[in-house]
């Protein structure tokens, strides 16, 4: 786990997945923890959570994220105050709020090659002011940009050797965007990496040629 | 005169959930709104859809019986029910962009007799609690609010205008509170159904909107 995230140096955009507790890369956030990388901008739905499990909230409180873009810069309720809510609170990190679904649209749009979409969500809101409005079709759309990143940490249920992944039920969520849109995508699998061949192609959400890296989660590992 | 009660939570998720269609695909908000999910009526079926990218689970699961990788919007374990489907987070919020919510039911801290509401930031608190609220909001068929009638502080939250950023402009259709059901009307709120001993006058009093009160107004539906 710890040798997969290595190289990844300071100051770099990094992808984090996972909603309601599921999907989420924990190992290797962990590992990226362990690392130290610093100044990091990071993706992900939220900015981390109030229990004990790993998540981005645990780089936040260690002070290896310098912004973070996500659908949540508070949390549900006021009496829950994570290390990120401390520390913005401070003005000791950086964020930017994005609608969950222009966050996916945006990732998508980066790993399809497309250089922007509009959308009607936050028309008539705060988040749209200064954006660039178009009525289309009778309706008022916003321009939202494409959101790469230059690392995707990605946690996946089953993986071959090529690097063609496969998830279960809601742990999908942001995985297979992140994957797609990270220029390294780096994988921590629940299952034995199999051969190529084993895996039924119509079966694959995200085909390995747009992985790099492959971990098998260890038995005394984060599986959680 | 009934007994001067204010409407339970259950109650009131209730009255929302009556109005769901035979067929209706179904987005119920964190908190509140998830109750809408215990009123069952055998005589329809509807589809619960989750941001997360769930169409058509089952209830909640059983402590003991969870799927580590089953949740919903509030990270929820539920259950897997026939005929479920999974997608990714793009696809989840091309189904919600793309109109295919019939209707999905949030709390809000203020709803305007415009229709706008305001359910993502509150004053004196740095930051917000997006979500998939603004997305849905613009989208959905259909917007439906549960919400108290009142702050804690006793202040009105049935307005004549938002005085919180909005999540969206002019979209709700109906709102219940703990003191009946009301309509957004092109003139406004229209008071339909009235907490038990409750007068119209009395629950005017409680808002700041003006009511609109017809001869056609009803005692509070409960479940039967």
């Amino acid at each position: 786990m710890d040798a997969a995230i290595a190289d990844i140096p300071d100051g770099v955009t990094i992808f984090s997945p996972g909603f309601g507790g599921v999907g989420v890369p924990r190992n290797l956030l962990a590992a990226l923890n362990r690392q130290g990388a610093k100044g990091l901008t990071a993706v992900s739905n939220n900015a981390g959570t109030v229990d004990e499990l790993v998540d981005i909230g645990t780089l936040v409180e260690a002070g290896q994220i310098k912004k973070m873009i996500c659908a949540f810069t508070a949390t549900p309720h006021p009496s829950q105050v994570t290390p990120f809510t401390r520390m913005y609170n401070n003005d000791e990190i950086d964020a930017e709020l994005v609608p969950q679904g222009t966050l996916a649209e945006r990732l998508r749009i980066a790993a399809a090659g497309i250089g922007g979409f509009y959308t009607p969500t936050s028309v008539g809101t705060e988040l749209a002011e200064g954006k660039e409005h178009r009525e289309i079709n009778g309706r008022i759309h916003v321009l939202e940009y494409p959101l790469p990143g230059d690392y995707g940490l990605i946690r996946a249920w089953k993986a071959d050797k090529l690097g063609n992944l496969i998830f279960r039920l809601t742990q999908r969520n942001f995985n297979p965007l992140m994957a797609m849109a990270a220029t390294t995508t780096i994988v921590e699998v629940e299952n034995d990496i199999v051969e190529a061949g084993e895996l039924d192609p119509d079966t694959i959400h995200v085909p390995g040629i747009y992985v790099d890296r492959l971990v098998r989660i260890p038995e005394d590992g984060i599986w959680d | 005169m009934a007994d001067k009660v204010k409407l339970e939570r259950q109650a009131m998720c209730d009255r929302l959930a009556m109005e769901f269609e035979e067929g209706w695909i179904v987005n119920l908000g964190v908190g509140m709104p998830t109750l809408c999910s215990n009123y069952s009526d055998p005589s329809r079926d509807i589809i619960n859809h989750s941001e997360n990218g769930v169409v058509g689970y089952g209830p909640l699961a059983k402590e003991g019986e969870e799927d580590r990788h089953l949740v919903n919007a509030g990270g929820q374990h539920v259950t897997a029910q026939a005929g479920m489907a999974v997608v990714n987070h793009a696809e989840s919020f091309m189904m919600i962009r793309g109109g295919m919510i019939d209707v999905t039911v949030m709390g809000a801290y203020e709803v305007a007799e415009n229709g706008d509401f305001a359910n993502w930031r509150i004053p004196g608190r740095k930051g917000g609690g997006i979500g998939g609220a603004m997305d849905l909001a613009a989208c959905a068929k259909r917007v439906f609010i549960a919400m108290e009638h009142t702050t804690r502080d006793g202040k009105p939250k049935l307005l004549k205008k938002c005085t919180l950023p909005v999540t969206a402009p002019g979209v709700v259709k109906m709102v219940v509170t703990d003191l009946g059901l009301f309509e957004i009307t092109p003139q406004g709120f229209k008071l339909v159904e009235h907490a038990p001993g409750w007068s119209p006058q009395e629950i005017q009093e409680q808002t700041e909107a003006k009511l609109i009160i017809q001869d056609d107004l009803k005692e509070f539906r409960f479940r039967s």
